[in-house]
């Protein structure tokens, strides 16, 4: 394949190693896919389709970064597919359910908070409630209750923290969309977590 | 000087608008505002508890979604039958090339 001077250069460089990839990363990219797509079978089936695609591309792998980076990185190019295939229709969604939901919040002419849905200082004190059960739980369950679309906009930016144009694209999105989203995202949770905490 | 650009109404306005002011403080965590925006926030919120709190939780809560994926992540596992399938084919396509 290569020369023996480029040895050297090659063994400092990172390897891939298919053999182990099952037991290294199947449940990594498994959870990956899953959180995001709200769909077992298929995470399952874009992780099969990652690491027939990663056997192919072999020869493309710099090895500058991590073999795991190199594979979430050819998962996330086919969860992006399948969300822009979806994304149309989540639109719409998105869309429909807007309206009412941004009422109950402000004030239509003057976006005014809403009297019963202005912010009360319920949690700011306690630090210790990232490490509370019940309060998770909570959390859990009010990430659940925002549309599919607006979970992973907000994972996207805010866990993966993934650059604002490219979940566009991927999500097939307008920059006024991606901040519509991105705000009544946080203003639905928070006030989720405030109505069910106090 | 931008204060005396903008007329009583407009500023009354600012100190009225919630979802304005909230939207900026979901945009300032992401990336820069305009000088034009970060007066307007800083001016609502000179007068707005509400919107102060919004911002205070609304970092935390940042964190706390960061955190549950980070923690939550393991916890779902591909089942073995489906990993040994996939050991196999990829074991066989090593012997190929």
């Amino acid at each position: 394949m290569h020369g023996s001077d480029r040895r050297f250069d090659i063994e400092e460089k990172k390897k891939l190693d298919p053999s182990n990839w099952v037991e290294k990363y199947a449940d990594y990219l498994y959870s990956y896919a899953a959180v995001k797509l709200y769909d077992d079978e298929l995470a399952r089936d874009l992780v099969q389709e990652t690491f027939l695609a990663a056997l192919e591309a072999q020869k493309g792998f710099n090895g500058l970064s991590s073999e795991k980076t190199w594979l979430t990185a050819i998962l996330k190019y086919k969860i992006a597919d399948v969300y822009r295939s979806r994304s149309s229709g989540l639109r719409n969604n998105a869309q429909r359910a807007a309206p009412e939901q941004e009422e109950d919040f402000f004030d239509h002419d003057n976006g005014h908070w809403n009297s019963g849905h202005d912010p009360a200082d319920f949690f700011c004190e306690q630090p210790d409630i990232l490490q509370d059960n019940e309060f998770q739980a909570i959390l859990q369950a009010c990430m659940k209750k925002l549309p599919a679309l607006w979970l992973s906009v907000f994972t996207m930016k805010h866990v993966d923290e993934e650059p604002s144009e490219s979940i566009c694209k991927a999500m097939g999105l307008s920059s006024s969309n991606f901040w519509v989203i991105i705000h009544r995202a946080k203003v639905n949770l928070r006030s989720c977590l405030q109505k069910n905490w106090i | 000087m931008e204060m005396e650009i903008l007329s009583e109404r407009e500023l009354e306005k600012i100190a009225y608008n919630c979802k304005k002011a909230t939207m900026l403080i979901e945009k300032q965590q992401i990336e820069r505002i305009s000088a034009m925006e970060k007066f307007e926030l800083e001016l609502h919120l000179k007068g707005c508890l509400a919107c102060i709190i919004y911002m205070k939780q609304s970092i935390l809560i940042n964190e706390m979604v960061r955190n549950f994926f980070r923690r939550h992540h393991p916890d779902i596992k591909l089942d073995e039958g489906f990993k040994k399938l996939l050991k196999i084919r990829i074991e066989e396509h090593l012997r190929q090339s």
